[in-house]
């Protein structure tokens, strides 16, 4: 086990994925610089502006070279800054990554790993700090991820790189200074397994991302009152794991849902939903 | 148009395009009678009077060179090799279509003879056109990818981004501008402001040329050498091909937004025609010339006889190649 940090457990995420398999190569904005936060620091030191590639401030291109580049076979983990100015690339995710392989009837696959940093962070106002998980949660052929630990994005997101999918993953600004314990080794992550951080008999808390450490700082406020609260990160929004959360509310009977977004439309009302059939 | 300037004419190749656009236009025909007879699922965007450069531009591209296309791309697709059969199956929803039947027209694509597929957005392959190519160089293999669309897409974002992110790689793509005069049903030169294709790739630092795209043999000849310059390394190309869309949008759209006498002049200069009267010129005989059309509408009648026949795909098909984390059981979208 080495205590590093969330950014740093990404960084050394794509590093290996990129020694293991020559096919993956990382795009966008300033990853030669090391990446608006650092998070490609050191990269194209070691693979060359080839596999860590710049790219302009076009970001249909971006992600819609990178569904081109999928089809051909290459592996392109795809940077879009913040998750705010994915929006420039919508269709290229939504009609063109997240449809290929359906529409044109498994003839090709579109493996690609689409980062979007999302969440509240320094203060940066209306279009550097949205959460719209859940939007991507909404459209069949995607998978979204939402990392919440050092050692979850560490493995998560060599899983993303090794899925054939498109994964959207949605790492949060406020976690990248985040230090903790990460594996050794080859440490991979599945898709679709919560993670129980906290066993409790009173009440389940759902959630994931950035907002896991306020459930769980939560949690242990209400142990000092007596009322002993199971937290559940949910890792994945799509696929979630309905499992591991309706057997936690079937034990305590109280669910209570918390993320950094909009409540209305939320991705917490699909689990309410669920839930409450 | 101008008279195409007398010159040495490759008698066999001009057949071979002959046959070709004579395949395409009995495909659409095909099609546009299977709007009729309610067996196509979907619509039908038909690029009859347009072969020319599906036939010339597609037909100078080797088999394992990489295709996109349009709404628009019935053409593109047949001259890039897919079986008839398939492609008429796909357009009537059936097991056996290129894609499954999950596709149709607008979708259709055969991975198998290196087209990635037609596209529902204009505009939206030139981007993926572009990363196809950032793929080719990064493998190092000398494939080229040639994108086609129309003239709409020039004033779509991904016109912009996709040129300029393929001149600034260097990477191997021919962007041809398939310009049939409309945007839907709307004349595109109202909507469209400066100097048309060629002025704004030029702009972005692609070598361009602008061409009659109802004469097969220049647009092959240009297609060709443009084609060359990209495999030896040159970066890419601009070809904007000028035709005539002599239907309308769609296979129900009568095009009443334009005068009859400006179709019927078109008619005159369609691509079919021309090539037909060169090789009249150059002694083909009449009946062979007329074989063409014959065997093409031969073989797409019996394509339509099959693919009407196809069974369609079973409703499990719709929750099949969603995606493999997280896949979808019946009933859970």
């Amino acid at each position: 086990m080495a205590r590093i940090s969330y950014m740093e457990a990404a960084r050394q995420a794509l590093a290996e994925e990129m020694r293991r398999d020559p096919l993956v190569w990382a795009v966008g904005e300033d990853l030669g610089r090391g990446g608006v936060f650092g998070q490609y620091r050191g990269l194209v030191e070691e693979f060359g502006p080839a596999r860590i590639s710049d790219a302009p401030i076009s970001e249909a291109a971006i992600l819609g070279a990178s569904v081109g580049a999928a089809m051909m076979g290459t592996r392109p983990v795809v940077e879009m800054r913040f998750s705010d100015f994915a929006l420039c690339a919508v269709d290229e995710l939504v009609n063109q990554a997240a449809k290929a392989r359906f529409m044109f009837g498994g003839q090709t696959r579109v493996p690609m790993v689409v980062r979007e940093p999302i969440g509240m962070w320094r203060s940066s106002a209306a279009q550097h700090s949205q959460s719209l998980e859940s939007w991507y949660a909404h459209i069949p052929g995607l998978v979204v991820a939402c990392p919440a630990t050092p050692a979850d994005n560490k493995g998560m997101l060599k899983s993303a790189i090794r899925c054939d999918d498109p994964v959207v993953y949605m790492e949060h600004k406020n976690l990248w200074p985040l230090e903790d314990e990460v594996p050794d080794g080859e440490h991979l992550v599945p898709f679709g397994v919560a993670r129980t951080l906290r066993e409790g008999r009173d009440v389940t808390i759902v959630s994931w991302s950035a907002q896991v450490h306020v459930c769980a700082r939560a949690a242990e406020t209400l142990a000092q009152h007596r009322i002993e609260a199971e937290v559940i990160d949910l890792r994945t929004l799509w696929p979630w794991d309905q499992e591991t959360v309706l057997a936690s509310v079937s034990r305590t009977g109280r669910l209570l849902i918390a993320h950094e977004a909009v409540q209305v439309g939320g991705f917490g009302a699909e689990i309410a939903a669920v839930v409450a059939e | 148009m101008p008279e195409t300037p007398r010159r040495n004419i490759d008698i066999a190749r001009l057949r071979d395009q002959h046959r070709l656009m004579w395949r395409i236009r009995a495909l659409e025909e095909a099609a546009l009678r299977g709007l009729g007879d309610k067996v196509v699922l979907g619509a039908i965007h038909p690029s009859i009077g347009q072969e020319a450069v599906a036939a010339g531009v597609v037909g100078a591209l080797r088999r394992d060179d990489i295709l996109l296309s349009t709404h628009r791309g019935h053409g593109h697709t047949l001259a890039k090799g897919a079986s008839s059969e398939a492609m008429l199956r796909e357009l009537f929803g059936r097991v056996g279509g290129n894609c499954g039947g999950k596709g149709g027209s607008m979708h259709i694509a055969d991975f198998e003879v290196g087209m990635l597929g037609a596209n529902g957005v204009v505009g939206a392959n030139i981007v993926i056109a572009a990363g196809a190519a950032h793929a080719i160089k990064l493998k190092g293999e000398d494939k080229v990818v040639c994108c086609i669309f129309g003239d709409g897409a020039i004033n779509r974002g991904p016109f912009l981004e996709g040129l300029n992110w393929a001149a600034v790689f260097g990477l191997p793509v021919l962007f041809v501008c398939e310009d049939n005069g409309f945007a839907a049903t709307t004349r595109t030169a109202s909507m469209t402001a400066g100097g048309g294709p060629a002025v704004r790739a030029r702009a972005i630092g692609l070598p361009a040329e602008e061409l009659d795209g109802n004469d097969v043999l220049a647009v092959e000849d240009t297609a060709q050498a443009m084609i060359a310059a990209i495999r030896a390394g040159g970066g890419p190309r601009f070809l904007h091909a000028k035709t005539y869309r002599l239907t309308g949008h769609t296979g129900v759209d009568t095009a009443p937004y334009r005068p009859a006498d400006e179709v019927a002049a078109r008619k005159r200069e369609e691509p079919i025609l021309r090539a037909a009267d060169l090789l009249r010129g150059a002694g083909v005989a009449e009946a062979e010339i007329e074989a063409d059309r014959i065997a093409a509408e031969a073989e797409m009648n019996a394509a339509y006889d099959a693919a009407i026949a196809a069974p369609f795909p079973g409703p499990e098909a719709a929750f099949l190649d969603v995606q493999d984390v997280g896949s979808p059981a019946l009933g859970a979208f």
